[in-house]
């Protein structure tokens, strides 16, 4: 009986197969339900907007570092937004400012890092086919691409994109007549991160039910990758996070539009007293940071978790605390919404909330502290292979211990009264989210690249990248704290009116040729990622020599990833110089009555559970009948 | 600015000069033997790569120190409140405890990196996990986090303490662009109720004057508080939000339409005494603006003078009430208190002024 139901299923599985090759271009690389093609969609829309925001802050460094410089030679690109003496407009500055925020924060950071490592290794390290739900994992891409439509129109806008900052806080934010950015720039964020958000819970709850429901058999939550549990808490994180943001965009929206007053209260503006009473805009900086708090480590979480998988896969060690750092992404994951007031702490809140939100914050710091002695001792005595992707996540590491430091400065409610808003805050950020995410971006892409489109990318080109963009990272922030403790204030065009101003001119200038340099060169990250592509030498099967399961599929894999049966999964990944083994590595799906002379004596146990995971091939063959 | 334009310069050129020399080989080794089947990731520039880490941590400390030092003149400014004093060591207190976990923490990450670079005759420990390591960095950081909170919120509580009743009281005002005061007057230290929909050209700040202590408040030309005298500012925005920022002080509040906010604080120097001690007699204290309100925002402060209380004294009783400036505000009190605000009104020894403005910008 078992055995008649495996083959139906099996010769369905090959039915499934010839019904792929048959798809049309539209369908296969357009529109698809494939959580590869969708991954990579993600990722190249990612790579787009993490070039345009990085133009943008080069145009303002460039304005911080060269004041006096004549920007005539952008009139051909940024057209009014020159003044007829040849300097940036100050709402244009404005403008860049917030949109680089916006489009790091939540296009590159966000759907760009979590929708292409989510899409691309939670079907794959867990052993499914595809997504529980193809159609809606396409139709959280295309929502994505609409709201990215949306801002990149928002551009060209005449009187300016949204240029309250980020954060959009009101009344600057719901008043037109406030700035000209609050116009219809800022309808279309709104408009924009609307529909960002459908998109963003769409893939979240995607990603949940697929990693809850199609493990493969063996797969307990005990053998998954730290990767795909850095993916699954992220997107529990964002599934309880975005809502908020919603909700709080659309007070903003009614606010605009209708005349309401959630945020409004008692304001003159242009001569005229509006009739709003009894809002408050403290009530939507709570909304705000309850999502932009979670938001930090939705952005920093699935960089943290690509970070382990590539640093023990390349320390050839088991990760240091495989279940601390379990607890401590809870951990994390958990505080993170409880912390978000410590974002207000100068904002007229009630300073004994302040005080709570301050104990809050710096015990988020413990879970923090343990990943990065995890990080460490997980390569102690090992035997690091430095592929670019491992210097990468190295790299991450320091950042994000050189930029979670000083937040346990500015988490002190006390000592955040004068560095709050000022570019130690920028400096802060930018290393430990900001670059640190970034970092871990890259080496995702160097590291499963050769899964994505089946070529290698070149090492040597990988590793220039690298040490120009780690050098210019800590260039460009390390400076920048100087400049916050002496109390510059940020989203300033010009420093003129700060005491001392003058002290700081050559610093600047050092920080944006710092910044330029390394803007440039992401081109050769850029030129190795297309060239790669097209003319990349063919990548073997298990080019890192790595554990999980995404090895186990051919070098291309079609749509259901495993031509025969989804293999089992037997062990934990990590499995790296076994004593006794003979190869460094033991792949999640050999049995451990294959490997006797490496069996630790517990393991031993768990050669009795194997014929029940191997009894499940059936059931789970079953479950893919009819998709 | 050349020398550090010149290290960097000359980092970068000695990176990629290592990195491409390093290139030339491997592109070399390559080309000889057509590697597909027996691929390694382990690259001839395993060993550039290891040494770059140790290299990095090195150039880096160096260059970090420096720079720090080179900008402590310019970065380190003086705290002139009592509260800045506390808030400023403990700043640097955290800053020490931070900077030896930084390098305690890096140096280690980069010494390993260096240390077990790969080696074909060696194998990595298999060392999964050992609870007494994860618990002593689990207990460790929390004690020196529990330290941390316990001083911070120590002085937290006492910054953000009720004010003295002695305290002077300023109304501090943001608009876009600029920031605007007024005192209570010389009656009692009690600000009259104000009221947005008030506003005009002239009374700009929406001063309710059916409220009897708005009758001695006056706006000045110029912004004043005592040395050593604790000072309540009472915070509030007009259009959006703003927030005060006094850098000498370390004082910070946002002003937000519809909701008072308030910070107090005694400043330890007059504006003499910190022009002495900065060797620059154009100094002066300032209110910046630390809460993006729009493209005036960076042109957005005020400069303010701290006087020797019996100076503030004297420049505070010559201060004219806002109805002695505008009396014909007179007619917006009503009826049964006129008589009494005239009494601020009449005593009109000079000629009436131009509206006074606290200049912005």
């Amino acid at each position: 009986m078992l055995a008649t139901e495996t083959q139906t299923s099996d010769t369905h599985a090959h039915h499934e197969e010839h019904e792929h090759h048959e798809l049309g271009f539209v369908q296969k690389y357009i529109f698809s339900e494939d959580h590869k093609t969708i991954a990579k969609q993600y990722l190249i829309s990612g790579l787009i907007w993490a070039f345009f925001g990085g133009a943008m802050s080069i145009l303002f460094r460039l304005q911080l570092g060269f004041p006096d410089m004549s920007m005539e030679f952008l009139r051909p690109v940024l057209g009014h937004w020159i003044t007829s003496d040849g300097k940036l407009e100050t709402e244009f500055y404005l403008a860049l400012v917030t949109m680089h925020g916006t489009v790091m924060v939540f296009f590159v950071l966000t759907a760009g890092l979590s929708g292409t490592f989510s899409n691309f290794l939670i079907p794959l390290q867990v052993g499914a086919r595809d997504m529980a739900s193809g159609f809606i994992n396409m139709l959280s891409y295309w929502f994505f691409f609409i709201s990215s439509c949306i801002m990149f129109a928002s551009l060209f806008v005449e009187t300016g994109p949204a240029s309250g900052g980020w954060v959009i806080y009101p009344p600057l934010s719901a008043l037109p007549q406030a700035m000209p950015g609050s116009g219809l720039g800022m309808t279309l964020w709104i408009f924009s991160m609307a529909i960002f958000v459908v998109s963003a819970l769409m893939g979240g709850i995607n990603y949940i039910c697929t990693v809850i429901n199609l493990r493969t058999r063996g797969m307990s939550f005990t053998k998954l990758p730290l990767t795909i549990w850095a993916f699954f808490l992220t997107a529990v994180l964002g599934l309880l996070s975005f809502p908020v943001l919603f909700s709080g965009v659309l007070l903003l929206f009614f606010d605009r539009t209708f005349g309401t007053s959630f945020y409004l209260s008692e304001i003159y503006i242009g001569g005229e007293a509006l009739p709003n009473i009894g809002g408050s805009a403290i009530l939507y900086q709570h909304l705000f940071w309850f999502l932009g708090h979670p938001e930090v480590y939705i952005v920093l979480l699935p960089a943290l978790g690509i970070t382990s998988e590539i640093i023990a896969t390349n320390s050839r060690k088991p990760i240091f605390g495989y279940r601390a750092m379990i607890f401590s992404m809870i951990g994390i994951s958990f505080l993170a919404f409880i912390v978000w007031a410590h974002h207000m702490f100068v904002t007229g809140m009630n300073p004994f909330l302040g005080s709570v939100f301050m104990f809050l914050t710096l015990i988020i710091a413990v879970p923090s502290a343990v990943k990065s002695f995890n990080y460490i001792t997980t390569l102690w005595k090992g035997n690091i292979v430095f592929t670019p992707a491992m210097l990468f996540s190295i790299g991450l590491v320091s950042l994000f211990i050189s930029g979670g430091l000083t937040g346990l400065i500015l988490g002190n409610s006390a000592l955040d009264i004068q560095l709050h808003d000022t570019y130690f805050v920028v400096a802060h950020f930018h290393l430990v989210m900001g670059a640190a995410s970034f970092f871990g971006f890259v080496a995702g892409v160097y590291h499963w690249f050769p899964k994505m489109f089946g070529k290698m990318m070149n090492p040597t080109l990988g590793y220039i990248h690298f040490w120009m963009t780690f050098a210019g990272i800590y260039l460009v922030f390390f400076p920048m704290h100087y400049i916050g403790i002496a109390g510059f204030p940020r989203r300033y065009y010009a420093f003129t009116s700060v005491n001392g101003f003058e002290d700081f001119t050559d610093m600047n200038k050092f920080i944006t040729i710092a910044a330029g340099i390394t803007f440039a060169s992401q081109a050769l990250f850029a030129y190795n990622f297309i060239s790669s592509i097209f003319k990349g030498k063919t990548a073997p099967l298990n080019p890192w020599k790595s554990n999980t399961l995404e090895w186990t599929t051919p070098i291309n894999p079609e749509h259901g990833n495993w031509p025969g049966n989804i293999p089992a999964v037997y062990r934990w990944p990590y499995d790296y110089s076994k004593p006794g083994a003979p190869d460094d590595f033991i792949p999640q799906n050999v049995p451990y009555s294959a490997t006797p002379e490496s069996n630790l004596p517990h393991e031993n146990d768990e050669i009795a559970k194997e014929k029940e995971i191997e009894g499940l091939l059936p059931y789970q063959n079953e479950s893919y009948i009819g998709r | 600015m050349n020398i550090l334009a010149g290290i960097l310069a000359l980092v970068f050129l000695v990176l990629s000069i290592l990195v491409i020399r390093r290139s030339g080989k491997l592109a070399k080794s390559l080309s000889v033997s057509e590697v597909e089947a027996d691929y390694s990731a382990v690259t001839s520039s395993n060993k550039a790569n290891a040494i770059g880490f140790v290299l990095f941590f090195v150039i880096g400390c160096v260059l970090g120190v420096w720079s720090f030092i080179n900008s402590m003149p310019q970065m380190f400014q003086k705290p002139n409140s009592i509260h800045g004093v506390g808030t400023d060591n403990m700043f640097w207190i955290s800053m020490s405890v931070v900077t030896f976990a930084f390098f305690a923490t890096t140096g280690f990450l980069f010494y390993f990196s260096w240390r077990y670079q790969y080696n074909k005759n060696r194998v990595a420990k298999f060392y999964p996990e050992n609870h007494t390591l994860e618990l002593i960095w689990t207990v460790v950081p929390a004690i020196i986090m529990a330290g941390l909170v316990f001083s911070g919120w120590k002085s937290w509580s006492a910054i953000m303490s009720e004010a003295p009743k002695d305290a002077i009281v300023i109304e501090v005002i943001g608009q876009q662009f600029g920031w605007k005061v007024r005192y209570a007057g010389v009656d009692n230290n009690v600000l009259g109720n104000y009221d947005y929909k008030k506003i005009d050209n002239t009374n700009d700040l929406g001063i309710d004057l059916s409220d009897e202590n708005s009758f001695d408040d006056f706006i000045p030309a110029e912004m004043h508080l005592p040395k050593g005298v604790p000072v309540l500012l009472k915070i509030r925005a007009k259009d959006v939000l703003h927030s005060v920022f006094m850098p000498d002080m370390r004082v910070k509040m946002d002003a937000v339409p519809g909701m008072p906010t308030k910070f107090w604080f005694t400043a330890t120097a007059t504006t003499e005494e910190k022009r002495a001690e900065k060797e620059n007699q154009d100094y002066n204290f300032k209110i910046n603006c630390a809460e993006v309100c729009g493209n005036g925002h960076y042109t957005m402060s005020i400069i303010f003078k701290v006087d020797e209380p019996e100076d503030f004294k004297k420049w505070y009783a010559e201060q004219k009430s806002f109805l002695t400036m505008f009396p014909e505000y007179l007619d917006k009190v009503p009826e049964k208190l006129r008589s009494k605000a005239a009494k601020y009104a009449s005593p009109a020894p000079t000629e009436v002024e131009t509206p006074v403005t606290v200049a912005s910008n």
